[in-house]
């Protein structure tokens, strides 16, 4: 920090308000406790940052994480010691699989009492150290400023990640003079964005002599924001293209070259175009086994270029033919330069046709319930028929999110908030929550499962109290549905332990009703239309909607874990036929 | 004690002389499921950085891995695969049983091996050596038959030969960066 700016006195916790004003830090998700309170005192008195009080730490995280979704900012949450810290592991957890970029500001007792065991002591950067991008245990008052300007550089720029700020009580009542570094010293920390152009002519070169190419596209083609330059590129090429469950939305699902989400339960179409391709082009995707099904039966008649900004995924997983390190907006936009010459052009053409007519041949659908009973599919894809593609959307973990994958409409780029690599159970909400602050003048829609609702439904409260007007459709199916799907499958149908209950136990819209929302239920096909404009009419307060559906639907297709791809079932006992001959 | 076996690699990790590195290193380590034959850390001429001397038994491919994970890593300032001509070394310290008729085999072995002796009791011979892995397993070898009653040894630490230094560059030029205001 060789220049610094003309220094004030003032205490450690002004001088961490003052850095989160400085970064930009315009929302803090939080809960104050005894460590972390000299720190709510200034923050009290911002006229910048505004803090939004929630009712459980988990939901701080996730807010942020829903915040930083929707913003492209860095969320930011905080937390005391102990059980505060440690009520953050999860959404830490979550934001570090999903590369979120969020910022965990948490208390720490005095750094006279680290390691004696002191009340609510708990020794959170260590705890998280597997699970962030960078961690640091501040200690002295004047070190905070650096470590702030640090965490949020660290915590956005490359592959973004949770970064943890663990500040000690009495640094944080310590005098200090204020120094905002002009620089910072981050020595080992070099991410690279430019990729190496003799790699991305390799790539040129893999591309012009394939036949059956398939753009695999995940969620660092959202990070990126490189949503333009991807469509320019799959429609210069011609290249059909697969969206993993976290980049759904960045290449429109309408669009006919997009063939869906691959994977566990992905189309039949974006299935069988990753495992009849001759070359992958992987951007910023990091060959999940959720994607990949059985690694060795995975793609195999394919070469593979994978583009990502972390190094450490390229041949991770599947071995790379062509590596490149960079940022997915400037690969792709050396890619379009290098291909734009129609003779560096593969001919797809008969590619196509075979795709579009799986496409076309196994639209992913459902059966209606013989009993008149309402069909959690129908219910989400109607929220998404009637609010439409330029709403906001999250989801917990389970069968909804993989409905919600499918038949929400996908339309525009980085609206889906959901928790990809983790899976966790109780993101809809907070993320919801998040997303609506970041995003005020949109609808946002969380979709959720009645048995992630009951986890963290009561940031509801914090949604009425701060006017945050969020909508919650629960998929309510009375059961932990996925796990119930797999006891129907793998367990001869023994539901052990998946039954919730959720029959008015709780009553979902008396519970909304309590936290200061308004509560509407559906459960008939024809009262679905009704509730959801209802709920889209509704501007003021948060609505949650209990959408009481059959127990019994399924998520298809299925792709059985650690199984081939090739033996996607569109519905129990049921093959796709492939057809390839022609190809 | 390893003898070199064909997959064995010396990783040399420079890092930012902070607290927790260590533990940030070897948690990285454990958690993806690596094994590491040796694990040495020290300071080196600067005091900024500290230097680890990793010493991995793995294939090829894994070996990438743990390069990238580590390199992940905000303190770790650079890593080198050390070559097969680097100099090695490790230190012991072995307590041998030395009767009055034994004990001057022992101070010749002691000798022959360039090692000393740094204590020594009417039953025990407390010998101090330093050398490559392979000379160290040959000493304690001959050392067994009399047997040894106690024995410490230090991680392996390496050095590649040549002029050529792993702290040449990171200069504080290179590598500070502007800080980002919202």
């Amino acid at each position: 920090m060789s220049e610094n700016e003309r220094a004030d006195e003032l205490t450690g916790a002004q001088s961490l308000v003052r850095s989160l004003e400085r970064v930009g830090a315009d929302v803090v998700f939080g809960i104050p406790g005894g460590a972390i309170l000299p720190a709510y005192d200034p923050l009290f008195d911002s006229e910048k940052v505004r803090h939004i009080l929630v009712r459980h730490e988990q939901g701080a995280g996730h807010a942020a994480e829903g915040y930083a979704t929707a913003t492209g900012k860095v969320g930011v949450c905080m937390a005391t010691s102990g059980p505060g810290a440690t009520n953050l592991v999860t959404p830490i957890a979550d934001a570090h699989m999903d590369s979120v970029p969020i910022v965990a500001i948490t208390g720490q007792v005095g750094s006279a009492a680290i390691g004696t065991d002191a009340f609510q002591e708990a020794d959170i950067r260590g705890i998280t150290m597997p699970i962030t991008k960078h961690s640091y245990l501040i200690t002295k008052p004047g070190d905070i400023a650096a470590a702030i300007a640090g965490a949020f550089h660290i915590a956005g720029t490359g592959r973004p990640g949770p970064v943890l700020v663990d500040i000690t009580k009495d640094a944080l009542q310590a005098k200090t003079r204020f120094e905002w570094p002009r620089q910072l010293d981050l020595p080992g920390y070099r991410p690279v964005s430019r990729p190496h152009s003799k790699q991305v002519r390799e790539a040129g070169r893999l591309i012009a002599e394939s036949r059956r190419p398939v753009l695999y596209v995940g969620g660092g083609v959202v990070k990126a924001r490189a949503w333009s330059e991807l469509k320019e590129l799959a429609e210069l090429t011609g290249i059909p293209v697969v969206t993993t469950l976290m980049a759904r939305g960045v290449f429109p699902d309408s669009h006919p070259q997009n063939m869906g989400m691959p994977g566990m339960h992905g189309t039949v179409a974006a299935v069988g175009a990753l495992q009849r391709s001759d070359l992958l082009i992987a951007l910023g995707t990091r060959f999940d086994d959720r994607v990949t099904g059985q690694l060795s039966t995975f793609a195999p008649l394919a070469k593979v270029i994978h583009a990502d900004i972390d190094p450490a995924e390229i041949s991770k997983n599947r071995v790379a033919d062509v590596p490149i390190v960079g940022d997915c907006k400037e690969v792709i936009s050396e890619l379009i330069g290098l291909l734009r010459p129609a003779e560096r052009r593969p001919n797809v053409d008969e590619w196509r046709r075979y795709l579009q007519d799986l496409k076309r041949r196994y639209p992913t659908g459902y059966d209606e319930p013989a009993d008149g009973s309402l069909s959690p599919q129908y219910v989400i894809k109607r929220i998404g028929e009637i609010t439409g593609p330029d709403a906001y959307y999250a989801a917990g973990v389970g069968q909804h999110q993989m409905w919600a994958s499918h038949y929400l409409p996908w339309e525009l780029p980085g609206r889906w908030l959901n928790s990809g690599g983790l899976g966790t159970m109780g993101y809809c909400v907070p993320a919801a929550m998040g997303a609506k602050v970041g995003q005020p003048d949109k609808i946002v829609w969380g979709v959720d499962g009645d048995g992630c609702f009951q986890m963290t439904n009561q940031e509801l409260a914090t949604c009425a109290l701060e006017g945050i007007p969020i909508k919650i459709g629960v998929i309510n199916n009375q059961s932990l549905g996925m796990v119930r799907q797999w006891q129907t499958l793998f367990y001869q149908g023994r539901y052990s332990n998946t039954d919730l209950n959720t029959h008015r136990i709780p009553d979902f819209p008396k519970l909304a009703e309590a936290m200061g929302c308004v509560g509407l239920r559906a459960e008939e096909p024809a009262d679905v239309d009704a509730v959801i404009e209802k709920a889209n009419s509704i501007n003021d307060v948060p609505v949650v909607v209990d959408f009481v559906v059959h127990k019994d639907a399924m998520v298809w297709p299925m792709v059985a874990a650690g199984t081939s791809n090739d033996d996607i079932k569109v519905a129990r006992d049921m093959a796709p036929a492939w057809d390839e001959e022609e190809l | 004690m390893t003898a070199t076996v064909p997959n064995t690699h010396i990783l040399s990790v420079l890092v930012q002389n902070k607290p927790g590195v260590l533990a940030r290193i070897a948690g990285l380590i454990s958690r993806r499921g690596y094994n590491i034959e040796s694990l040495a850390v020290g300071p080196t001429e600067s005091p900024e950085m500290s230097r680890i001397t990793l010493q991995v038994n793995v294939e090829e491919v894994i070996l990438e891995q743990i390069i990238k994970q580590l390199n992940k890593l905000i303190e770790v300032l650079k890593i080198v695969e050390l070559e097969e001509s680097a100099i090695r070394r490790e230190l012991i310290l072995v307590k041998v049983r030395a009767t009055a008729e034994t004990r001057g085999q022992l101070i010749e072995i002691i000798g022959l091996f360039g090692a000393k002796a740094v204590d020594l009791t009417a039953e025990v011979i407390t010998v101090e050596a330093t050398g490559s892995p392979a000379k160290l397993t040959a000493l304690l070898q001959l050392f067994e038959p009399y047997g040894i009653r106690e024995l410490v040894q230090s991680g392996l630490v390496a050095l590649g030969r040549g002029n050529r230094s792993l702290t040449d560059r990171n200069q504080r030029s290179e590598r500070l960066k502007p800080v980002r205001t919202g």
